[in-house]
């Protein structure tokens, strides 16, 4: 059994690391995530827009506020639900 | 009481070493706008002191720095501060969370990098509290409090 494990864990990073030889290099400027509009967009007009100068954080705040807040809210319910189900209470 | 807590290195260190890692991760809540950082990141670090010092010194003893009915308050109160923000952009005719709608200063760009700090600090309120939470409950009953598992 922990052959096979050995095996199928030998055989996936073998397959990641020949899939990842086709990843664009660090700040390839001819990747497709780079050329993209979008991406285009972001880096013009991110600053003027959200006053913020770090491009991760405007996305993440501003452009798409509202995908935060319910992140945010997804840690609060976990937190919440841990509490209900885990938590000893004195008796 | 196990080994390490015991110590009087490790205690010590760790006496000094909260501090320093509540301040640092403070400065990545803050710093998230304009560098590496944010609220999550923040939060998990702060949460971090905490779980260390109550590690070192005992459930009971980080208890008290942060108490169970504390901890509720501070997990709902980062979660309100995010959620007061946007709807503070509607109040002020904007749509929720466009922060260029609240007239706080002249400039729209600025009013928009006051209020992501703001709701960095609501996640990071809230990702602290999460942790601690989530350390305490998890953590084995007070009687045996010595063997504080990972």
């Amino acid at each position: 059994m922990k052959a096979l494990a050995l095996f199928v864990v030998v055989i996936t990073g073998a397959m990641l690391i020949y899939a990842g030889q086709d990843l664009p290099a660090f700040g390839d400027i001819n990747s497709p995530s780079y050329q993209a509009p979008m991406t285009q967009y972001f880096i013009n007009n991110s600053l003027e827009e959200s006053g913020v100068p770090n491009i991760v954080t405007a996305l993440l705040a501003n452009y798409r506020g509202y995908d935060t807040l319910g992140e945010t809210a997804v840690i609060f319910t976990a937190g919440m639900a841990v509490i209900l189900l885990l938590r000893r209470r004195e008796t | 009481m196990s080994g390490i807590q015991e110590s009087v290195i490790i205690r010590t260190v760790v006496r000094i070493m909260v501090p320093f890692i509540q301040l640092f991760a403070l400065y990545v809540i803050m710093h998230g706008a304009s560098g590496p950082g944010g609220g999550f990141q923040g939060g998990v670090i702060f949460g971090a002191a905490i779980i260390l010092y109550a590690m070192i010194f005992g459930i009971s003893e980080g208890k008290k720095k942060i108490s169970d009915s504390f901890d509720r308050i501070l997990a709902s109160t980062g979660l309100t501060i995010y959620a007061a923000t946007g709807l503070a952009c509607i109040i002020f005719g904007g749509m929720f969370l466009q922060y260029s709608a609240v007239p706080l200063l002249p400039d729209t760009a600025l009013v928009s990098k006051y209020l992501i700090d703001l709701v960095e600090i609501g996640i990071g309120i809230t990702v602290l509290a999460v942790m601690i939470s989530l350390f305490f409950d998890i953590s084995p009953p007070e009687s045996e409090a010595g063997e504080v598992e990972e």
